[in-house]
Parts: structure tokens; C-alpha cells; sequence
């Protein structure tokens, strides 16, 4: 899988400046990724031991979402991209 | 199926039934062709490089597929933030449907036809668990698979067209989740 390209800086609108905001990946439920399978991803891609993987699929299961990660932007859309990769409901956001 | 264990090296091995075999393949195989990019953009001829008018046009832009199953497998990068999900699109949809490719591919290299024992590298049972995810996740979306897939799957009469679907696609979720416990 290929890493996010290098950001071409392209002006923000108004509404979205850039700060020093943190930018966080999320993952949303869904009803098909079995538990297991979202555990042993969170494992996977972020390196996170079973118990710290186990607690957001937790999360992710009976909130609806998780910020499973948070950091440059660039980061986080390298990290979404390959959670869909894996087939996981996921999506970058600005910290608020 | 004899489930998924490990196997020293960190791979795994398991033995599927001719049926079962050949029932994955061609589940794989269209989601192969769903996820396929569409054809080749026209062959633009040399003076095509000066057409200005097509430059900034919209439908280069790739937008979050209509058809349910797609959107779920390439899904959109940002949920509030129209532009930057176009954006996101632009840069990975392309990448985001070879990978998906590739690790199908990879799936129906390594299950024979004619099924029996699999053995996989931890590599290849990770090109498994993404290939087969996707194919629950096409399944799931055209099913309108719910949180109580049990309850939605007991109200169907045996003789619903949609039983066998069911019935697939909960053996597909016994499958994946003996690979991911071998893995584990």
C-alpha cells in the first residue's frame, strides 16, 4: 500500500484554518467487521497491545466511534488509508 | 472446513471441502470485478494535451461510488468535509482498489481449486483476512446486514431466496473468525 502523497499546500477555506489543532483518526461501527477482526487490526496497524486494541473496538462497538490515533494530518490520512484497507469504517477529522 | 491454526513461522494452514473452495472463489472473484477501476480513460490524441476546456473539469474528479457495496469498500476519507473526502479520493481511491485487488488476487493463488489443505504464510493470511473482509462486507451491504444479523437471518422462512445468502454469510464470518484467532 502506498503512503499518502506529499500534501500539495493548498490554500484552507476560512473555516478550516490550519492550527496546531491535533488532526485524529476515527473508526465507526458497523454492523459486518467482526470484534476479533477489529481488535486484531487496531493490533496490527497501530501496534497497540491487545488490551489498549480490545478497549476502542469496545469503544467503537457500544459508542459508535473511536479515535483510535491522533497527530499530523498527513498521518492520519496514511492511517486511514490502509484501515480501508483492511475493510474498516474510518475517517480523518480535525480535532475540536 | 477443518478451521485455521497456526503454524510455527507465524503462518497458518486449514482444509477446505471442493464446495467450499470453489463457493470463496467465486465470491472473491466478484469482488474482483466490482472493485476493478473502470476501463482506461480515452487515448487522447496529441492535440488532446491542449484541451484547455477539460482541464478542471468535474469528472475528473472521483466521487464516493452510487452503488452501496463500493461506497462500503472505498469508502469516503472525511465524513463532514465534502472537499477534503474529494480531495482524500483523488490521491487513493486508485491505490485503495489495486490493494484490495492484490490481496484477491493473492487469496485465489493460494486456494486450489479443488480445495484441501491451505497453508499460508503470515503475509498471504493477511492478503486472506482483507479479501475475505471484503467479501463480507459486499454480502453484508447487499443483505442489509444489522448488529442482529441472528434475528434478521431467524425471521426468514427456509424458503426465502435470500436463506443460502444468510446461511453464506455466516459461514463466511466462521471462516474469518478462525483465521484471525490462528493469527492472533
Amino acid at each position: 500500500m502506498s503512503t499518502a502523497p506529499a500534501e500539495v499546500d493548498l490554500p484552507r477555506s476560512a473555516d478550516n484554518p490550519v492550527t496546531d489543532k491535533p488532526w485524529v483518526t476515527i473508526v465507526w461501527n458497523d454492523p459486518v467487521n467482526l470484534m476479533t477482526y477489529v481488535t486484531y487490526v487496531f493490533q496490527q496497524v497501530f501496534g497497540y497491545p491487545k488490551r489498549k486494541a480490545t478497549r476502542l473496538m469496545l469503544d467503537v462497538h457500544h459508542k459508535g466511534k473511536a479515535v483510535v490515533a491522533a497527530g499530523a494530518r498527513e498521518a492520519m490520512e496514511h492511517n486511514v488509508e490502509i484501515l480501508h484497507g483492511y475493510g474498516l469504517w474510518a475517517t480523518v477529522q480535525h480535532d475540536s | 472446513m477443518d478451521p485455521f491454526r497456526p503454524t510455527r513461522g507465524g503462518g497458518v494452514r486449514a482444509g477446505l471441502a471442493p464446495a467450499e473452495a470453489s463457493l470463496l472463489r467465486s465470491l472473491v472473484g466478484q469482488v474482483m470485478t466490482l472493485i476493478a477501476p473502470d476501463g482506461p480513460p480515452p487515448r487522447g490524441q496529441p492535440d488532446d494535451l491542449l484541451d484547455w476546456d477539460g482541464l478542471f473539469s468535474q469528472e475528473e474528479q472521483p466521487q464516493i461510488p452510487d452503488d452501496p457495496v463500493l461506497a462500503r469498500l472505498l469508502p469516503d476519507g472525511y465524513r463532514d468535509d465534502p472537499n477534503a473526502a474529494q480531495e482524500f479520493r483523488k490521491y487513493t481511491e486508485s491505490s485503495l482498489r489495486s490493494a484490495k485487488q492484490q490481496a484477491a488476487q493473492e487469496m485465489l493463488d493460494t486456494l486450489p481449486e479443488a480445495g484441501g489443505k491451505i497453508q499460508l504464510t503470515h503475509d498471504q493470511a493477511h492478503a486472506w483476512l482483507k479479501a475475505l473482509n471484503d467479501v463480507r462486507l459486499a454480502l453484508g451491504v447487499r443483505l442489509g446486514v444489522t448488529e442482529e444479523f441472528e434475528e434478521q437471518w431467524g425471521r426468514l422462512r427456509a424458503d426465502d431466496p435470500q436463506w443460502a445468502a444468510y446461511e453464506v454469510y455466516a459461514w463466511l464470518g466462521a471462516v474469518q473468525e478462525s483465521l484471525v484467532k490462528a493469527l492472533a
